[in-house]
C-alpha cells in the first residue's frame, strides 16, 4: 500500500485512455446513434403524413364518387329526356309519313278516277255517236259533227 | 489457503501486497530465500521479495500487477467499444452493438444531466471512467486465490506477489484521482482565465462590499484556506472512496477464503458466504464505477462554472 510511481502511471494511462476514447470510439458510436434516431424520427414522421395523405386522399374519392353518381344521374335523365323526345320526333314523322303516302294515294286514287271518267266519257261518245249514226241512219260526218259529240260526252 | 506453511497473518498480507518493481538504495541489506544476508554495493532496480523491501523502495517503485491489470482491462474496453464503433451500423442494432450503444446512451444521459457546457472531452471521459473502473472493479469477483495461484504456478514462487484487482491499490485511485484533478484545475484556468481561477479560490464565499474593504484583509486567507481543502478534498475523497469500498470488500473475501482450509464444513459456509457477498458486492462495484463517473462530471461542472456570472 506505498505510494510510488504506480500513480503517476496510472495517471497518464487515464489520459491516454480518455484520448482514446474521445478520438476514436465515442464520436462514431455517437454519430451513429444520433443518425439512427434522426432516422425513427423522419420514419415517424413520414408515416404521420402518409396517415393524413391517406385520410386526405379517402376524402377525395369519397368526393369524387359522389360527384360521378350525380353527374351519373344527370347524363340518364337527360338520355330519358332525350329518348322520349326522339320517339315523340319519331312520332310526329310517323304521323307525317303516313299522312303524306295517304294523300299521295288520295291524289292517285283520284287520277285513277279521273282517268276512267276521262274514258268512259271518250267511250260513251263513241257509243252515243254509233246509237245516232244508227237512229239516223246515216252516217254522220264525225268530224261535222265532233263538235257536237264531244259537248256532249263532255256533258256525261 | 496458497501455501500449508502460512499464518493467516501471512496469507493475508501477502495477498495486499502488489507485484513491486523499484529501487533499492545502496547499502541496503537484503536477505535471500535460504536466510543469507548481502549489501547492495549500488542502487538498484529489481523486483521486491518482501513487503519490507517494497516499502524500502520508497516513491520509486511500480507495481507491476496494478499497472499490468489496468492496462490490460482499459485496452480490452477500447478493443471492445472501439470494434463496437467500427461495425456499428445505422439499421436495427444487433448483440454486442446495441449493449455498447446502451452503456453510451446511459452515459451520454448522465452526463448531460450534470454537465451543461459545451465540452467534448467530458462525456467519453464519463464512459471511459465508468467501463474501466467497472472492469478493473470487476476482477475483485474472481475467486482471491485463483489469479495468485496461477501466477505462483507459472512462475514457480511460492511468494510470488500478484494483486488482480488495481483498485484495491491507492495509487491507481489516487492516480485516477489525481487525473481528474488536473484536469479540473486545466479547465477552471481555461475558462476562468488564472486571475478567475485564483480569485475563485480568495474571494468566495465570504467577500465584503467595497464600502468595507478592509474587512477582505482577514476574509481573503480565510476564503483561501477553506477552498483549497474543498478543493484537494474532491480528488483525495474521489480516489479514496473507490479504494475504500475496494479494499474493503476484497479483504472480506479474503477472510471468507480462510474459512477454506479449516475444515469441511466451514468450507462450505465458506463457499456460501462468498457467493453471497460476490452477489452483493456486483452492486457495490458497478455503484462505484458509477459514483466516480457522477462525482467526475460534477468536478468538471464546477470547474465550468463560473461564479462571477451567477452574481
Amino acid at each position: 500500500m506505498n505510494i510510488n510511481l504506480t500513480l503517476i502511471g496510472q495517471t497518464l494511462t487515464f489520459f491516454v485512455f480518455i484520448w482514446f476514447c474521445m478520438k476514436f470510439v465515442w464520436p462514431a458510436l455517437i454519430s451513429i446513434m444520433e443518425e439512427r434516431e434522426k432516422k425513427i424520427a423522419d420514419g415517424l414522421e413520414a408515416a404521420d403524413r402518409a396517415d393524413k395523405d391517406l385520410e386526405l386522399a379517402q376524402k377525395k374519392a369519397t368526393e369524387k364518387l359522389h360527384a360521378a353518381k350525380q353527374e351519373a344521374a344527370a347524363i340518364i335523365e337527360q338520355a330519358n329526356k332525350r329518348a322520349s323526345q326522339i320517339v315523340e320526333e319519331a312520332k310526329g314523322q310517323a304521323v307525317a309519313e303516313g299522312n303524306r303516302l295517304k294523300a299521295a294515294a288520295e291524289a292517285q286514287i283520284e287520277q285513277e278516277v279521273n282517268r276512267a271518267k276521262e274514258e268512259l266519257r271518250g267511250k260513251v261518245a263513241a257509243l252515243a255517236l254509233a246509237g245516232a249514226e244508227k237512229v239516223l241512219g246515216a252516217n254522220i260526218d264525225a268530224n261535222a259533227n265532233s263538235e257536237l259529240v264531244n259537248q256532249l260526252a263532255a256533258e256525261l | 489457503m496458497a501455501s500449508e506453511g502460512q499464518t493467516s497473518t501471512q496469507y493475508i498480507q501477502h495477498h495486499l501486497q502488489n507485484l513491486t518493481y523499484g529501487k533499492l538504495p545502496a547499502g541496503y541489506v537484503r536477505t535471500d530465500a535460504e536466510g543469507h544476508e548481502h549489501v547492495l554495493e549500488q542502487a538498484t532496480w529489481t523486483m521486491a521479495h518482501t513487503s519490507q523491501e517494497a516499502k524500502d523502495m520508497g516513491f520509486m517503485a511500480i507495481h507491476l500487477d496494478t499497472m499490468g491489470w489496468s492496462i490490460g482491462l482499459g485496452l480490452l474496453f477500447s478493443f471492445l467499444f472501439f470494434r463496437a464503433a467500427k461495425k456499428a451500423t445505422v439499421g436495427v442494432p444487433k448483440g454486442f452493438q446495441s449493449g455498447v450503444e446502451l452503456i453510451v446512451d446511459f452515459v451520454n444521459n448522465t452526463v448531460s444531466d450534470i454537465f451543461h457546457h459545451k465540452n467534448r472531452l467530458i462525456a467519453p471521459m464519463g464512459l471511459t471512467i465508468f467501463c474501466w473502473v467497472f472492469l478493473m472493479n470487476l476482477m475483485d469477483l474472481i475467486p482471491v486465490d485463483w489469479l495468485p495461484s496461477a501466477a505462483m504456478a507459472v512462475t514457480g514462487d511460492p511468494h510470488f506477489f500478484f494483486k488482480v484487482v488495481p483498485t484495491t491499490d491507492p495509487n491507481a485511485t489516487l492516480g485516477m484521482a489525481v487525473a481528474v484533478f488536473l484536469l479540473m484545475i486545466f479547465f477552471s484556468v481555461k475558462e476562468k482565465g488564472v486571475l478567475g481561477f485564483i480569485k475563485e479560490l480568495t474571494c468566495h464565499p465570504f467577500f465584503a462590499p467595497k464600502k468595507f474593504w478592509y474587512f477582505n484583509i482577514v476574509l481573503i486567507p480565510i476564503n483561501t484556506i477553506l477552498e483549497t481543502v474543498a478543493l484537494i478534498a474532491k480528488p483525495i475523497s474521489l480516489g479514496l472512496r473507490l479504494f475504500g469500498n475496494m479494499y474493503a470488500g476484497e479483504m472480506i473475501f479474503i477472510l471468507i477464503a480462510l474459512l477454506f482450509s479449516v475444515n469441511m464444513l466451514l468450507g462450505v459456509v465458506g463457499g456460501v458466504l462468498q457467493w453471497g457477498w460476490a452477489v452483493f458486492h456486483i452492486l457495490v462495484i458497478s455503484l462505484q464505477a458509477f459514483i466516480f463517473m457522477v462525482l467526475t462530471t460534477v468536478y468538471m461542472a464546477m470547474a465550468h462554472d463560473n461564479h462571477d456570472e451567477q452574481h
